[in-house]
């Protein structure tokens, strides 16, 4: 299998501190993969990692394969290359992640103008072409905006616009969408949608929202303390999930029709929070894990096969998936 | 709370459905929509600001009264010592009339003359030429070095920024004003050496405001968007940083200009001046001798620095307001 990007084993460190500790993971051209977990998981790290833009000072191991060359090792100037033109990024904040002092239409142009031989007017022309794409009305007027003229949801829109000016083939989203309200993070996720079927790009979905998660990834990787604790399809992901932290993050997410809400009782939550990256053996979830054995402090559970498509990084079967069975919601 | 209350399951799937649900539960829970969020003041006010920004710091600028007053006055000093050939055609070194004539004694000569007989009034209009000259002149090659060195030790960090740092502080530990005597005592005094003395001995300033200004801007997320974007550091630093950190630079100079047109007239005043061209500092100094019998031979070029000077600073303070990010809501 060739798929479009191969990550395997990649490990972070920083000095003894290890953020990231052995993740492997695919993902194809027009697929979306998300990858979910709680701050401090190594999510942002990883996509930090794929586009090589991790501190100096960090120390990567393992391998990143896209499109057929590993990534790792390779030459700034060789980055600067594939950046912008094979890998496309987005970030969290749409208010801080564009320039102020240059217009909207400047900014995509640039980045045509770096990767692209194209001279100022073809620029501009794909520059209104690109904002009409992710559906900013009136695009030929609003190409001369200054980022403070525009709304949250419409400098997400036009940090997309960037990020896909030159066609990449795989597009990072780091919590694109946390910072955006519930409106909005829908129209900008149908963008994203929309972008990667017509583009055949792949999307790496980083967040902690899980309903973003079910609704839109093909596959989704949960990770914890710098590892990969479980992958699958969503649905089966989420109606028997597997690892115990899955388990958790499920309960953690408040769901309207349970009519559970904040001011009638405490939301549930995983007790703990993640354990310091450094020195701890077995598994990292342990501390925090309700099903807890003592052989789990022995060694790191390894991943283990539950069907095609499906692993987890739990040595234990659940033995029901009652309380999260939501066959019938998840599939209306 | 049990999980096996909580019926666990993603949020935000398929919101429609849900919302149906809900109201068709509990009706009167729609009222505590948890998801329902307002557009939040931001985006709000983001929407209705349409002005370009530079538009609307000239306009803070103009509606400054001291800003005017400062402008003005400064403009004068400028359209005169553009004009001063034709005013005054000819040397104004040279002996024009009775030494000592008191102002208003003879209307040719309105500022009265010095103890060499030479015109006043055309020495202080010709001396508005040295004087801005050397200040403009000086201010831009600090600038230069400044903006230059503290780009480059703030964008870098780590061993050039110590190196250049510890070239600033060198520069800082020296009392300037001697350091300023020394180069111009070794160096012919001249216009040109004057000038670059001045400039030499004030870039250590900016250099300092601007390495700070480029410490903040480098850790923003734009910053961040651009290198994901595959952009090269000299691009980063010149498009994307230094017009950011601009604001208190021009600000900065402005008093810099001021500081160059004291030092310059400093200078001229201990005899260091160009010999064979009149500035107000040399005017002070040849007036020295006689303060007690003709002390208009100093007050007057005096108040021609003073007023010059006021005006310059006039100018910054209402610079200042319009350019702070930190009284301009619209910038973060």
């Amino acid at each position: 299998m060739s798929a479009l990007l191969d990550v395997h084993d990649f490990s972070v460190a920083f000095g003894a501190s290890q953020p990231v500790k052995g993740v492997s993971f695919t993902a194809n051209p027009g697929e979306m993969l998300a990858i979910v977990g709680e701050s401090g998981s190594g999510k942002s790290l990883t996509a930090l990692g794929l586009i090589g833009l991790l501190p100096h000072h960090a120390k990567t191991g393992g391998e990143i394969r896209f499109d057929g060359r590993n990534l790792l090792g390779q030459s700034e100037r060789n980055w600067r290359k594939i950046r912008g033109r094979d890998i496309g990024m987005i970030f969290q904040e749409p208010m801080t992640s564009l320039n102020p002092v240059l217009s909207v239409g400047e900014q995509i142009t640039e980045v045509l103008r770096i990767h692209e031989r194209i001279d100022r007017k073809q620029a501009r022309q794909r520059a209104v072409e690109l904002l009409d794409l992710v559906n900013i009305p009136e695009a030929r007027k609003r190409v001369d905006d200054y980022p403070h003229q525009l709304s949250g949801g419409m400098r997400q829109r036009v940090m997309i616009a960037i990020g896909v000016a030159c066609n990449p083939k795989l597009l990072i989203a780091d919590e694109a969408t946390t910072a955006l309200d519930v409106t909005i993070q829908a129209q900008i996720l149908q963008l994203l949608d929309n972008l990667r079927r017509d583009l055949n790009m792949a999307v790496i979905l980083i967040t902690h929202d899980l309903g973003i998660v079910a609704q839109w990834a093909d596959r989704v990787m949960v990770m914890y303390a710098g590892r990969k604790v479980e992958e699958g399809l969503p649905e089966p992901v989420f109606t028997k999930p597997y690892h115990p932290y899955t388990r958790g993050l499920l309960g953690a997410s408040p769901r309207a029709e349970s009519g559970h809400h904040y001011r009638q009782g405490p939301l549930i939550e995983i007790p703990g929070s993640i354990v310091s990256a450094t020195g701890e053996k077995g598994c990292a979830f342990r501390p925090r894990c309700p099903s807890a054995q003592s052989s789990c402090g022995f060694a790191v559970p390894p991943l283990r096969q539950i069907s095609e498509d499906r692993l987890a990084a739990c040595p234990f079967t659940p033995t029901s998936f009652v309380s999260h069975a939501h066959d019938a919601s998840l599939r209306s | 709370m049990t999980l096996t209350q909580s019926s666990i399951a993603p949020s935000g799937r398929l919101g429609a459905s849900r919302t149906e649900e809900t109201q068709a539960a509990a009706p009167e829970q729609a009222k505590d929509w948890p998801f329902l969020h307002a557009p939040d003041a931001l985006t709000q006010s983001s929407v209705t600001v349409t002005k370009a920004g530079l538009r609307r710091e000239v306009r803070i600028f103009l509606t400054n009264p001291n800003a005017i007053i400062g402008l003005v006055f400064l403009l004068t000093v400028i359209v005169v010592a553009l004009a001063a050939p034709y005013l005054f055609p000819g040397d104004p070194l040279e002996m024009v009339a009775r030494p000592f004539l008191w102002p208003g004694q003879n209307p040719v000569y309105p500022l009265g003359t010095d103890s060499m007989g030479r015109d006043v009034l055309a020495g202080i209009v010709h001396g508005a030429r040295i004087s801005l000259t050397v200040g403009i002149a000086a201010t831009l090659i600090g600038l230069t070095i400044g903006v230059l060195v503290g780009s480059i030790a703030g964008y870098f960090g780590g061993i050039v920024d110590d190196v250049l740092v510890k070239l600033i502080e060198i520069f800082q530990t020296l009392p300037s004003f001697v350091l300023l005597v020394v180069l111009v005592a070794i160096a012919q005094p001249n216009v040109l050496t004057v000038t670059s003395a001045i400039g030499i001995i004030t870039w250590p300033t900016v250099a300092r405001l601007t390495r700070a200004e480029f410490r903040a801007i480098r850790e923003k997320d734009y910053v961040l968007a651009a290198r994901s974007l595959g952009y090269g550091h000299v691009r980063i630093v010149f498009r994307e940083i230094l017009p950011n950190a601009l604001p208190p630079i021009i600000v900065t100079s402005s008093v810099m200009v001021a500081g160059a047109i004291l030092m310059e007239a400093a200078l001229s005043f201990m005899g260091l001046g160009d010999p064979n061209r009149v500035s107000w500092g040399s005017m002070i100094g040849a007036g020295r001798d006689v303060i007690r019998t003709a002390w208009y031979l100093t007050a007057l070029p005096g108040l021609a620095i003073v007023f010059t000077v006021i005006s310059l600073n006039l100018i910054s303070d209402g610079l200042n307001d319009a350019l702070n990010p930190r009284f301009s809501e619209e910038r973060r």
